[in-house]
């Protein structure tokens, strides 16, 4: 016998539900899609669709210990509800690592939130009417696409280059948001290493935006949770320094930097925004997790944080590396990726005729997985990108997946070769071989739509 | 009361549909006061279906394994009762072009098509036939693979150019693919469920419908939340009766047993055209055949309870 507690169920009643759901639930990206991204979960799959930072690099008797600390010294308050804003134990330590950054912030300026992920829930929730713009990188953090949608945001997404958003495109559609009446609430960006095309915004492009919104009054949502994943490079100010806190919301987060099972993470923002993102943290979950605020507090006390991110940077800048040698020893000449100097992704473009999420499918029978490029985009593109992970999982792991992919990229390509009677395939580029830097631009540069042919028949509905 | 094997999950594409219906038709076993027992399907199914030992087993499957007779094949070697067709009408209406074929046997209408392996392109050149392939079935056309159960790659080529970046999409799903004539028209849908004597009775017509934007824009034609289904389909007289006429045809030339379901397109002159059968068709609260039983007065238990008397009726190999 199965525990399953029988829930009552005939389509009239499901109808009936239906008339309830609100119109945002309508809103959802192919479930053709959701449903593939759920085989990527199987054991034997290698995963390089995941966001996952590797949290078996984390000592369990230092976890340990921490706990029996905040057990020892805060038992009852780490039990109890704690304020909205946070217990001023965990903001503390967030000042601490913004100061590490380069920024300086007043701890009442500070917001701690449910994961990064809430702040830009809360950011929509305090600004965006349905309907309203919200100004978005091309490609966009996949993650964010079912919040703005949830929210019936209107997103229009900006192309990135190897330098990150072109904020002269941005001005450009901003100009025209204007012509037409239309006033972005805010203009989402990852200017660290972005997710996913693995960028990062330039000195004279964070200058110019910061600038862009202070003409324009707009604020900006500066998603930044890998700023210190830096595997290569100089660090560059952020957007939240530059700004002087005048325009930027700043979203930080310890998942990258400690742990994501933790679920803290923060906003820092112009005081009469975070006070209704206040308001808005207050309705979805009154406070964030007490017990990981203490112990984060607990972490932060007991030796020096960096030491952790020190040794995340090495294991990071090695399968980094490993994948980007993959790539060129496996992937076709026709493809193009970038080369990120921090964070967890590479984004890699195939020729226009392959559809990345068809490719899923195909490359799940292989047992290995990616995210589809529409999945970062809101208007179709993206059809012939995808997004790789490499910081969750191993070296020999990451090699073999991207040979798995390689490999039914190489058939594709060789069938499309032989159906358009082009020149044979040809070998995949020697593993020394220095990629052209020129390659990059195209990198970003993405489907056009009209060429492709459309998708099929409904999916979640037939069945 | 029988003790029911829910067979679900599996490798398939389609795991994530299969774990929705085999859920939901648990829960109505239960309901029924049966005792059912879920297998997510693996490695380990024959020692399960062994230990457990069921009086019969509920293929709650979709997709490859679960459509294509792979799972039909071992239950009957291992002499278990199980519901929906048997090996060979799983075999014929899981392989699009088997099925097209046996229905123009049948005189039965489909849209025109051709279907090759990837063989054919590979080794014998069939890339120089496309272009009179486009000329006999014209655009836009249809291209799909021979075998995939959801709409995962199914593409439409407007021109020329479309078509080898499809047949490669196409190829990512199954080694064979199908162009087919694009029959313009109203996608209609009919469920077709065994009475207690074996009669197979066609369901009331559900009806697909597209919501705004450019007819021919796929993409947006099937995002979810922009097709609405109808049950039963708005028809104009006699088409209904003619359409679930077809689909009990189409039952029976294919040999099918205990329920299934047939898709079809009723083109803007009144003709009907047959695409393509399901034998397991998804068994959710958003799908199909529940929605057509349910218009015809017949509850989602009283559907698996008379999908299960079939299965336990039909003798054990």
């Amino acid at each position: 016998m199965t525990g399953r507690t029988p829930p009552r169920s005939t389509a009239h009643e499901l109808e009936r539900y239906a008339g309830l759901f609100a119109q945002r639930t309508k809103v959802m990206k192919s479930s053709a899609m959701r449903d593939l991204m759920a085989l990527t979960e199987r054991d034997e799959v290698i995963s390089l669709a995941g966001g996952m930072p590797d949290t078996s690099s984390f000592p369990a008797d230092t976890y340990a210990s921490l706990m029996a600390r905040v057990a020892d010294e805060a038992c009852a308050r780490a039990l109890q509800y704690g304020p909205t804003e946070g217990f001023a134990a965990a903001t503390r330590c967030i000042a601490e690592v913004m100061r590490a950054e380069g920024m300086e912030v007043d701890e009442g300026e500070l917001l701690v939130t449910t994961g990064g992920q809430q702040v830009i829930d809360l950011v929509c929730k305090t600004l965006v009417d349905p309907g309203d713009v919200i100004v978005a990188e091309a490609p966009t953090y996949p993650g964010a696409v079912p919040t703005f949608c949830s929210y019936e945001a209107d997103v229009v997404q900006i192309e990135l280059d190897e330098d990150g958003m072109r904020v002269d495109a941005l001005e450009e559609t901003l100009d025209r948001l204007e012509r037409e009446g239309r006033r972005p609430k805010f203009i989402y960006t990852i200017p660290n290493f972005q997710n996913p095309g693995g960028v990062t915004m330039s000195l004279p492009r964070r200058r110019r935006l910061v600038q862009v919104a202070a003409e324009r009054e707009l604020l900006v949502l500066e998603d930044n949770p890998y700023g210190l994943l830096r595997y290569e490079g100089d660090p560059l100010p952020t957007l939240y320094s530059m700004d002087g806190g005048q325009f930027v919301i700043y979203l930080g987060t310890f998942s990258k930097i400690l742990s994501p099972g933790i679920r803290l993470g923060w906003a820092a923002a112009p005081r009469p925004v975070l006070q209704k993102m206040n308001l808005g943290k207050q309705a979805a979950d009154l406070c964030s997790s007490s017990m990981t605020q203490l112990f984060v507090a607990e972490y932060f006390a007991s030796g020096d944080w960096r030491e952790y991110v020190d040794s995340l940077v090495e294991i990071y800048r090695g399968r980094r590396d490993a994948m980007l040698e993959a790539l060129d020893a496996h992937f076709p000449r026709e493809a193009a990726w970038t080369q990120p100097q921090g964070g967890l992704f590479i984004w890699a473009t195939l020729p226009d005729y392959i559809d990345t999420t068809d490719l899923l499918a195909r490359a799940l029978s292989e047992n290995v997985a990616f995210v589809p490029g529409r999945a970062a985009y809101l208007d179709g593109r993206g059809g012939s990108s995808m997004r790789l992970n490499f910081s969750g999982s191993d070296e020999t792991a990451i090699r073999e997946g991207v040979r798995r992919i390689g490999k039914v990229v190489a058939e594709q390509v060789g069938l499309y070769s032989t159906l358009t009677g082009a020149a044979p395939v040809q070998a995949p580029a020697a593993a020394d071989a220095p990629r052209d830097a020129a390659g990059l631009a195209e990198v970003l540069e993405l489907p056009r739509r009209g060429r492709r042919a459309g998708s099929g028949r409904p999916a979640e509905a037939d069945r | 009361m029988s003790t029911v094997a829910v067979l679900q999950g599996g490798r398939s594409l389609e795991r994530q549909v299969s774990l929705k219906s085999g859920a939901r038709v648990e829960d109505a076993l239960q309901r029924l006061g049966h005792t059912a027992v879920a297998i997510d399907v693996g490695a380990d199914l024959v020692a399960r279906l062994t230990d457990v030992a069921p009086d019969a087993v509920f293929v709650a499957l979709h997709g490859r394994d679960g459509e294509d007779g792979t799972i039909q094949e071992l239950l009957e070697v291992l002499g278990l009762r199980y519901t929906g067709s048997g090996v060979a009408a799983c075999i014929r209406s899981w392989d699009k072009v088997l099925t097209k074929h046996l229905l123009r046997e049948h005189g039965i209408p489909t849209p025109d098509f051709h279907a090759f392996s990837e063989t054919a392109f590979r080794e014998l050149g069939a890339a120089q036939a496309l272009p009179a392939i486009e000329r006999q079935l014209s655009f836009p056309l249809v291209v799909k693979p021979a075998a995939q159960g959801s709409a995962l790659g199914i593409k439409f080529a407007r021109a020329a150019a479309d078509v080898p970046a499809a047949i490669v999409s196409a190829f990512s799903y199954d080694r064979k693919v199908l162009l087919e004539r694009y029959v313009p028209g109203r996608d209609l849908a009919v469920s077709v469920v065994e009475r207690e004597d074996g009669e197979p009775v066609a369901l009331p017509v559900v009806e697909a419908v597209a919501e705004g934007r450019d007819f021919y824009d796929f993409e947006a034609r099937y995002e979810i939340g922009r097709t609405r289904f109808v049950c039963p389909a708005e028809l104009p007289e006699g088409v209904a009766e003619r359409t679930q006429e077809l689909a009990v045809q189409v039952y029976r030339a294919l040999g099918c047993a205990g329920f299934a379901r047939v898709d079809l397109m009723l083109r803007e002159d009144g003709e009907l055209f047959v695409l393509e059968a399901n034998s397991v068709p998804g068994l959710t609260e958003t799908s199909l055949l529940p929605q057509a039983a349910d218009a015809a007065g017949i509850s989602f238990d009283a559907l698996v309870e008379r999908i299960l008397a079939i299965a336990l009726e039909r003798a054990a190999a």
